[in-house]
């Protein structure tokens, strides 16, 4: 074995991010590790390339050799490359040197070698079998095209152990298809691969044994040989799905939200969709299919070219987000960290801050005593575990968080609420109770849009399923009616 | 787990010191008055002439303008920003008085005159302010760059108006507001302290107020929530303008006379004055009365080595060295106060 790890637990602050897990790859195999958000995947990663430690107990052998107080640059010495989702590459930089770059490295006060880099970088693209210009900036290049610059910048390194995560979330079928030309080659080399991912229908036929995480416990590791992505799917989440689907029909309620022909030109085309009372209507396609465009349009932020937006039959003409939450429409951004909430403020304020307007008191004052009535009954109504309302909402986990969000937007009293992927980084116990809360909002009448790329997210907690692709509603899908295996297909293919 | 309790050993009643260094790191303003008391009582036993009546009027009528202005620096600082226009603010805003002042007969001018410039001082310093807002607002500039042009227009606007020199004669009782007293404290005295009453209602009481200090941590974030950000920063940028307004007032009515440059030097100090109140410097964190005891100490470092040294330049000096003390206490401050990792 290449790498052969035992007993590896992590503990964060008293969450337990691993529990004993045991990992191995051989050289030249090509492996998935397979698990949702939060099952402990980014930390068995970042402990094999040295980020963290394990905790005492744990062997880690490389090439048979104990690897204990591994460090970022002991691991790269050793061959371990790992290549993240965002790539971490320079975009002002050429593909030259970015794939050189860490040859410069250390160069201390000797002069940079231009030449001598572009010839290594053409080295290695040539061992690809693939042609890029060396000169361009990488920011003129495609997704596809910039892996393939992080995957050089890995094997200039002497990679022996290549780590890929997410390496397909956003690419079409033919990237993906080259990218799997290229794993193949390098396994040929003997280099070791292993793809990080929750989705890995493209994958699997590629790599020749899974292991499945979930809640950083070690679930086991299965051939792929018959494997499907129904049953991946069960040994990543624990649960069989048959029962849990919710689709009813609701074309018998009232139409909350009509869009008619909705267009945005170069974000999407001709839109047009209802969400009914009660109704939870999925939107899924892949990154880039126009779907965030789509919603911050309906959340005013995002002006549209043309068609129509009709809530309970009125038209609306949205100027700001504004105008979109006084009509009783809101918007869960993807972003979380970023846009969700203002992280170093307080769990009190945050909760406020949409609905400042009806927490005046005497002379026109923000009244405390109202705020803390309203923050300390949502907390409760969304049972959100905090400590004081004054403390920042950056001390909550990211489930607790992504409930003051909701908490925040169910204080402005939505008649249709959006949530775009609402589950990012958080984990699968904290995700089910996200969805109850989801649930019962529906049961009392509140129409609601939920997008996201997991199909079997937006498979079991729908009434009905859209997909995008190209800026383009192209298809309807009625959970239970349609096998998700077939969902999964059309929306990956 | 259990937890263990960490009292020391022969732990009796706290000392009266040890409690005093408590409620200094615990409250946000209880650590400047100790430290405030410190430069006090290390100036009193340096020389008898610091704890007496004139000293006392001397600090009371200086720290107004500096107060007045660090005030118009406070508010852009908490929403993530800069004011480098603020002192030339100032200054056009009271050429605004003196012109009015000057229409109506100069020394001869009544209160209505006076009324009436000071409202013409506010509204310029006001739509400065929403200038810069605007700007900022509206093209994304930095506040940095959007303020330092301000600030060059102004001075060259300002030194055209008045040919570089000083503008003077004003009536006797516009000289009475920059000197004279009223109920025991100088009436500039009593101006900073209702302006920073205002300041402290406006930022902890109001739904501007919490929208800055919101904008100042995360101005996407804050916009997301369905607050009109850019009309936050105007009214930043437009009520810092005001509060120049009112300091062009009051250094009209201290020097007697207008001259653009009046005050320059205060435009650095008053950052120091934020900073040193526990404002951070990346927005978001930050509270009126804080601020307004850094002040304090600040004038009274000064006034106190003014006192000690003949020589004025050895006094700058070590007033300069007590700034970097003070920013490495308020750094020790800051890197244990619970918003920062």
């Amino acid at each position: 074995m290449l790498l052969r790890l035992d007993n590896v637990s992590k503990v964060f602050g008293g969450v337990q991010a691993l529990r004993s897990v045991s990992f191995d790859v051989a050289p030249g195999e090509v492996l998935c590790l397979a698990g949702e958000n939060g099952s402990g995947k980014s930390t068995l990663i970042k402990i094999i390339s040295g980020v963290y430690r394990p905790e005492p107990g744990a062997t880690m052998l490389f090439d048979g050799e104990p690897i204990d107080g591994l460090t970022p640059g002991v691991a790269r010495s050793l061959g371990i490359q790992v290549i993240w989702q965002d790539l971490a590459l320079f975009p002002e930089m050429s593909v030259a040197e970015n794939i050189a770059f860490e040859r410069n490295l250390g160069a201390g006060l000797r002069l940079v070698d231009y030449s001598a880099m572009r010839d290594a970088a053409a080295g290695i693209l040539a061992r690809l079998g693939v042609t890029l210009d060396l000169d361009s900036p990488l920011r003129e290049l495609s997704i596809a095209q910039r892996q393939i610059v992080a995957i050089c910048r890995a094997l200039i390194a002497d990679a022996r152990l290549v780590f890929m995560d997410e390496p397909t979330a956003s690419l079409s079928q033919a990237e993906t298809d080259a990218l799997l030309v290229i794993v193949r080659r390098l396994s040929a080399d003997g280099i070791a691969v292993v793809f990080v991912s929750h989705r890995l229908a493209e994958v699997l036929e590629v790599c020749g044994r899974v292991t499945v995480l979930r809640d950083g416990r070690n679930v086991g590791t299965f051939p792929t040989q018959g494997m499907t992505q129904t049953r991946l799917t069960e040994l990543m989440t624990g649960q069989t799905f048959d029962q849990a689907v919710r689709a009813a029909d609701h074309s018998a309620s009232a139409t909350v939200l009509e869009v008619r022909n909705l267009t945005r030109r170069g974000d999407y085309e001709d839109v047009s969709l209802t969400v009914r009372r009660g109704e939870v209507v999925g939107v899924t396609g892949r990154l880039g299919a126009g779907r965030t465009e789509l919603a911050l349009s309906l959340f005013g932020m995002n002006r549209p070219d043309g068609g129509e937006i009709l809530l309970n039959g009125e038209p609306l003409r949205l100027r700001s987000n504004r105008d979109a939450i006084d009509a009783g429409i809101a918007y869960v951004s993807e972003d979380r960290l970023s846009l969700g909430l203002v992280q170093p403020q307080s769990i009190a304020d945050n909760t406020a801050l949409p609905v400042l307007d009806r927490l005046l008191g005497a002379a026109g004052l923000l009244s405390e005593k109202r705020k803390s009535v309203l923050v300390s009954e949502w907390v409760r109504r969304l049972s959100v575990k905090i400590g004081r309302p004054e403390d920042a909402v950056s001390t909550l986990s990211g489930g607790n968080q992504q409930r003051i969000v909701l908490a925040k937007w169910l204080a402005t009293e939505p008649k249709v609420l959006i949530l775009d992927s609402p589950t990012v980084g958080v984990d699968v116990g904290a995700r089910a109770g996200i969805f109850a809360i989801v649930h019962k909002l529906a049961e009392e009448g509140m129409a609601i849009i939920l997008i996201s790329d997991e199909i079997p997210e937006v498979y079991f907690n729908c009434d009905r399923i859209l997909h995008m692709r190209d800026g383009r509603l192209i298809d309807e899908y009625l959970p239970g009616a349609t096998p998700i295996d077939r969902i999964e297909s059309h929306v990956h293919a | 787990m259990s937890r263990t309790t960490t009292t020391r050993p022969a732990a009796g009643a706290p000392t009266l010191t040890g409690r005093l260094v408590a409620w200094g790191s615990t409250s946000e303003v209880g650590g400047l008055l100790l430290f405030l008391a410190l430069v006090v009582l290390g100036f009193s036993l340096a020389t008898d002439r610091f704890l007496t009546a004139p000293t006392f009027a001397s600090i009371a009528f200086q720290l107004p303008e500096l107060g007045l202005l660090t005030l118009a620096m406070l508010i852009p600082i908490l929403s993530g920003g800069l004011n480098l226009a603020i002192t030339f603010t100032a200054n056009i805003s009271g050429l605004a008085l003196a012109w009015v002042l000057q229409a109506h007969g100069g020394a001869e001018a009544g209160m209505f005159a006076f009324a009436l410039g000071v409202f013409a001082a506010l509204a310029v310093g006001a739509l400065v302010g929403l200038v810069m807002g605007a700007a900022i607002a509206y093209t994304g500039a930095h506040p940095i760059l959007v303020s330092l042009s301000m600030m060059i227009f102004l001075r060259g606007l300002g030194e055209f108006l008045t040919r570089g020199g000083d503008i003077s004669g004003f009536p006797e009782f516009v000289r009475l507001i920059g000197h004279g007293w009223f109920a025991g404290l100088p009436v500039p005295l009593w101006l900073l302290i209702g302006c920073v009453l205002a300041w402290h209602v406006l930022l902890s009481r109001t739904r501007l107020g919490l929208t800055i200090h919101m904008a100042g941590s995360n101005i996407e974030a804050t916009r997301y929530s369905g607050i009109d950000t850019r009309r936050t920063l105007m009214l930043v940028y437009t009520l810092s303008g005001v509060m120049c307004g009112i300091a062009g007032v009051l250094m009209l009515a201290r020097f007697n006379s207008v001259r653009v440059g009046h005050g320059e030097a205060y435009l650095l100090i008053t950052v120091l004055a934020c900073f040193l109140g526990r404002v951070d410097p990346f927005g978001g964190f930050g509270r009126a009365l804080p601020v307004a005891v850094a002040l304090l100490i600040l004038q009274v470092i000064a006034s106190g080595l003014n006192l000690l040294g003949a020589n004025q330049h050895l006094a700058t000096a070590l007033w300069g060295a007590f700034l970097i003390l003070v920013m490495v206490i308020r750094y020790l401050w800051a890197s244990r106060s619970p918003h920062r990792p």
